[in-house]
């Protein structure tokens, strides 16, 4: 499948990673190259085959529903790029 | 005793015991060495000043375990408490973790030392380790009389090359495709991934979290049992951690495969495979039937799916992992225009933050989840991943023990000569080592041999889930049958 930069820009947004305008056709090819490969997949018949959920089977383990952590606003927000009154700082997202 | 820094992990555990060394003396001569290696771009963030903390209290210490004194290398992948915790990744530049991970929390808990985070591809996504933010990790070997630089492998690049030119004893490494067992057999050392739920995640930078397991990268077999048993074990912190006893993988090697079954996969003996890997795989081979193995032929038909397979369920899985990054709670935030509201934020934090392969990988992640294309592609990869590991099964039913493959089809390439090719070119070096992750699989790269040029190359045994120990002696049978003792002519 051939991807085209209409494709690009639209993947590009999701993922909210900032590509110039530029770029796009070289990313469009990429993509239709890695896509091309992956169509192989194509060619297995699996039919009646679950999808994979986990490689090893197991139960995922239950503990108690409890607080076992907390009181660490501190070192929370050490690494972040703005932090302010112990809160995360973002642009302005309310009008 | 000079050249401290060229004991393995074992000798020096001897030697640390009987009194002969210090701790001090063995950490200052790996800190000596890596002060003269700057040309690998191993090691970097170096800790120094922490690495002689560490070894003044473990010569102090009078119950340490096997690994009391010892100095290692991290994976910058592992944060490492108030210590530059990166994935070699712009995004998270200046991250300094609040907390261990399970892994080095471990290893730190048995009295080991560590002396430096260590190179690789960004978010461990390559091959090569060309797709750091620090620069290149440089192989120690050369090809034969030529200058040129080569790839140690990726993505734990800087491991492989550490242990390899005997900067540190052993080395962390992850493995999400075959990030251990490539730059492995690239460097002439044994590295594991061991099955999938054997060592906690928890404190490792996650790439793509079903395939994602840490791993020693040692000099020799019985080190990465020492390493393993200590990096191994059920961690609350990780729902995916089995809880299962710990073998003492040290002591099941015995050398004596008598008995085993050593599988041969047809469909591993690729179109245009290089001569000398296909002499390489037939010698190991007769090593192991020497031993006393039974070697049989055996099909694993789905094989040719595998990479496919992970090049959608990988970048999915990270496009996931990777949202965090986002520039809100720690690393990289970009600088705003005037106007620039919440998604400019993330849009223009991620376009500076993350290099090209990462960018691509998360993309096409994106992608194959996508409305429309999520059965398509996705739902797809993960069917075809269970018909892979039943592949598996089957064999381990008809009672296999093992099976023995080639470890990369070639050897270290020339760092840069991958620059034009298309990704998918360079996504075909884990073409042996792939299968494993997918089905959650222990696998181990042994060094067996040069190739014309001198270089290394790497044999890769895989063995039944949760049965590390059996497959360590298997490989411990080989290392000894090989006798690779070949090192890098130092040039660094």
């Amino acid at each position: 499948m051939s991807i085209d930069t209409d494709t690009a820009r639209r993947v590009a947004k999701l993922a909210r990673i900032q590509v110039p305008e530029a770029d796009l056709p070289e990313l469009a090819n990429e993509f239709s190259a890695i896509l091309g490969f992956i169509e192989q997949l194509n060619e297995v018949d699996v039919d009646g085959i679950e999808p994979m959920t986990s490689v090893t089977p197991q139960r995922l383990k239950r503990r108690t529903d409890v607080v076992t952590d907390g009181d660490q606003a501190e070192a929370v927000l050490k690494n972040a790029p703005d932090a302010r009154e112990g809160f995360f700082a973002v642009p302005k997202v309310v009008e | 005793m000079s050249d401290l820094n060229k004991l393995t992990i074992a000798e020096a555990r001897d030697a640390l015991k009987k009194g002969d060394i210090t701790s001090v003396e063995l950490t200052q001569s790996c800190l000596s060495e890596i002060d003269k290696a700057d040309a690998l771009g191993a090691f970097v963030h170096k800790t120094p000043d922490l690495a002689m903390d560490m070894a003044k209290a473990a010569d102090v210490r009078k119950d340490g375990g096997d690994l009391n004194g010892i100095p290692l290398g991290i994976k910058d992948l592992f944060c490492t408490k108030g210590v530059a915790s990166q994935a070699a990744s712009g995004i998270l530049e200046g991250f300094k973790p609040e907390y261990e991970s399970t892994v080095t929390s471990q290893l730190f808990a048995d009295g080991a030392v560590m002396l430096g985070k260590l190179n690789m591809d960004e978010f461990a996504m390559g091959s090569s380790n060309e797709t750091s933010v620090y620069g290149n990790a440089v192989n120690p070997w050369k090809r034969g009389n030529s200058v040129a630089e080569l790839t140690p492998g990726g993505s734990s690049g800087g491991s492989a090359s550490a242990v390899a030119a005997d900067l540190c004893l052993g080395a962390t490494g992850t493995d999400t495709g075959g990030s251990i067992r490539q730059p492995a057999a690239f460097v002439g050392v044994t590295g594991i991934k061991p099955t999938y739920g054997r060592v906690s995640r928890w404190g490792v930078v996650a790439f793509a979290s079903s395939l994602d397991q840490a791993g020693p990268m040692t000099k020799d077999v019985r080190d990465a049992a020492i390493m393993l048993k200590s990096m191994s074990g059920h961690d609350p912190k990780d729902s995916t951690s089995a809880d299962l006893a710990v073998p003492d993988f040290e002591a099941a090697l015995t050398g004596d495969i008598r008995g085993k079954t050593i599988g041969i996969p047809k469909e591993y003996r690729m179109d245009g495979m290089p001569a000398e890997i296909a002499k390489l795989w037939e010698d190991g081979t007769a090593m192991l039937k020497d031993a006393g193995a039974k070697i049989v032929d055996i099909t694993l038909p789905h094989t040719k799916y595998a990479l496919p397979a992970y090049y959608v369920i990988a970048p999915a899985e990270a496009s996931s992992n990777l949202a965090r990054y986002d520039g809100v709670r720690f690393g990289h935030r970009a600088k705003l225009d005037a106007g620039d509201g919440i998604t400019e934020m993330y849009e223009k934090t991620r376009a500076e933050g993350f290099g090209n392969e990462v960018k691509r990988r998360v993309m096409i992640g994106t992608y194959v989840l996508s409305a429309g294309f999520y059965d398509a592609y996705y739902n797809r990869a993960r069917k075809v991943r269970a018909l892979i590991k039943r592949d598996f099964e089957n064999v381990f039913n008809d009672g296999v023990d093992a099976i023995l493959t080639p470890a990369t089809p070639s050897s270290a390439f020339e760092l840069g000569s991958m620059k034009d090719a298309d990704p998918v070119q360079m996504y075909l070096n884990d073409v042996f080592t792939v299968t494993t992750n997918l089905a959650g699989l222990p696998g181990i790269a042994v060094p067996a041999g040069v190739d014309k040029d001198g270089l290394p190359l790497g044999l890769q045994l895989i063995g039944r889930p949760w049965e590390e120990a059996d497959l360590l002696n298997t490989a411990y049978t080989l290392e000894r049958a090989a006798q690779f003792v070949a090192k890098p002519n130092r040039w660094w």
